[in-house]
């Protein structure tokens, strides 16, 4: 047998390892569509529970829109289930390219390429365009996929302490004499829920001729007077060289991603880019519903401005709670906590009151600053928020931390 | 020899400590397995260290361990240097 016993128990202790230091993700089964109220069961086996749900990445509550449910079974009539094949064999379809050309015009950037995932566009993008002349500078807290990009790629790079330009500044000045640079950022930080200062950074990669990448992800749809994104936040549209950003958050939540930019950037992520020349395109049933998703949130604005009247909402009560709120304007909510234990104690308390939320800590955010990450929807109700924050307030008054700024939350419980 | 040990002292207190930050770091303050440099942003000490001695640290040794404190760091720099 080649799975041996030694072998099995090496993989074992592992699992134990990760365990023991508390990173180990447990089972957790949602038994209804994703919606504001979920059914969940967990632990694995135990009865269902209706909770609400405020950690999901459906931003506009699109995840089991009717209309959208409803474009995804025409396309499952019109164009079938799978593709069976990469795009560039026989995997594209008509509405491959419509949904191309709808994210074009809604990004407002010159061309743009769908991806199985934005993790794929981000792992594909570097490698395409960059080369041994060329530097990439990101901000230290870029998302993950993108950190594995860079290091798929052998341009050199460099990186700035988060969303400081003046640091950013200085590498741009240590870096030129590259062939080409190319700034990489976050247009939303997913942890923090903090904004780039994309107008700022956009000037200084004119000022000092370097391109810019930002991954939107957890911005396209709903930051942005008319939810274009991070770049339409801070009026800098048409000015970024590209955008990467996914189908699987706001725009519907299903999955999927894109490179979205300069035409030239993306036709050589067509000729070159390894997630998307290894493969298999997108579901047509998928495609056909981000086309609708597009085309409901070109229309109206009313979901993207729920969702900001929501996360408004939000941030006073819980402030007014008493909890320490990361101040910030976007639906992701930290309620710091430091403490990695009273992180996941607190989030399991909040499961127990019908809040499902989770925590979070080192190493998925930096050591000493664990949190409890909420997240709004507009598929929310004022009700639901209210039930929300109350439960914080009856479970931030157990653990005795009402009240308490940073230090006081690490005198009681340590970092 | 201490002036190895200065000047990356001093470029770690100017990359990695904000203003704010609430942290004083000296030759044995633990850099890496501290969390106060995490592994993607480590490269930009590397790129220092190799633009400032001319020299090139493979991979192999430019580890999350080596990196771990200005002492270490400034004892592999030396063996590069011939010095160690």
């Amino acid at each position: 047998m080649a799975y041996s016993d030694t072998v099995r128990k090496i993989f074992g202790q592992e699992i134990e390892e990760i365990k023991s230091r508390g990173l180990y993700k447990e089972k957790r089964f949602i038994c209804s569509p994703q919606d504001a109220t979920i059914r969940v069961e967990y632990p694995e086996g135990a009865e269902t529970t209706e909770v609400l749900n405020f950690c999901a990445n459906n931003y506009l509550g699109l995840s089991s829109h009717p209309e959208v449910i409803k474009a995804a079974r025409e396309g499952l009539e019109s164009r079938g289930y799978g593709m069976s094949s990469v795009r560039f064999i026989c995997g594209t379809q008509d509405i491959h390219r419509e949904l191309q050309t709808k994210l074009t015009d809604f990004l407002g950037t010159e061309d743009t390429l769908l991806f199985p995932s934005c993790m794929d566009a981000n792992a594909g993008v570097f490698e395409a365009v960059l080369g041994k002349e060329d530097v990439m500078i990101a901000d230290r807290l870029i998302h993950a996929s993108l950190v594995d990009g860079i290091r798929l790629c052998s341009a050199e790079y460099d990186t700035f302490k988060h969303m400081d330009t003046k640091h950013l500044e200085k590498k741009l000045q240590q870096h030129s004499d590259k062939r080409a640079r190319m700034v990489v950022t976050d247009g939303v930080f997913s942890m923090d829920g903090d904004l780039a200062p994309l107008d700022e950074m956009v000037a200084l990669c004119e000022k000092y001729d370097s391109m810019i990448l930002v991954d939107d992800s957890h911005a396209s749809g709903f930051i942005g007077k008319t939810g274009r994104g991070t770049h339409e936040h801070f009026g800098v549209m048409g000015r970024i060289d590209i955008i990467t950003t996914t189908l699987g958050k706001a725009l519907g939540g299903a999955s999927g991603g894109c490179v979205s930019g300069r035409r030239e950037l993306v036709e050589l992520c067509r000729q070159k880019a390894r997630p998307y020349l290894f493969s298999n395109s997108l579901s047509p049933v998928i495609v056909a519903a981000s086309i609708r998703v597009i085309d409901l949130i070109s229309k109206t604005t009313e979901r993207r401005d729920k969702l900001e009247w929501n996360t408004k909402y939000f941030r006073e009560r819980i402030t007014a709670a008493g909890l320490n709120v990361r101040p910030g304007e976007t639906p992701i909510v930290p309620v710091m906590l430091y403490n990695a234990k009273l992180a996941n104690d607190m989030a399991r308390d909040m499961y127990a009151e019908g809040i499902y939320v989770i925590g979070f800590f080192f190493p998925v955010v930096p050591a000493g600053a664990a949190r409890i990450r909420v997240q709004l929807s507009a598929a929310h109700e004022k009700e639901h928020i209210d039930k929300c924050v109350e439960a914080f307030r009856k479970v931030g008054n157990k653990y005795g931390i009402l009240g308490l700024d940073k230090n006081g939350i690490i005198e009681k419980y340590g970092m | 020899m201490d002036d190895i040990k200065d000047a990356v002292l001093e470029y770690v207190v100017d990359e990695y400590v904000d203003e704010d930050d609430d942290i004083e770091v000296g030759y044995e303050t633990p850099l890496i397995s501290s969390g106060l440099v995490d592994s993607f942003s480590m490269v930009s000490l590397k790129v220092f260290l190799e633009k400032r001695y001319s020299i090139s640290l493979p991979d192999n040794e430019a580890t999350p361990e080596a990196f771990d404190n200005v002492n270490s760091i400034a004892s592999l720099v030396r063996r590069h240097l011939g010095q160690g």
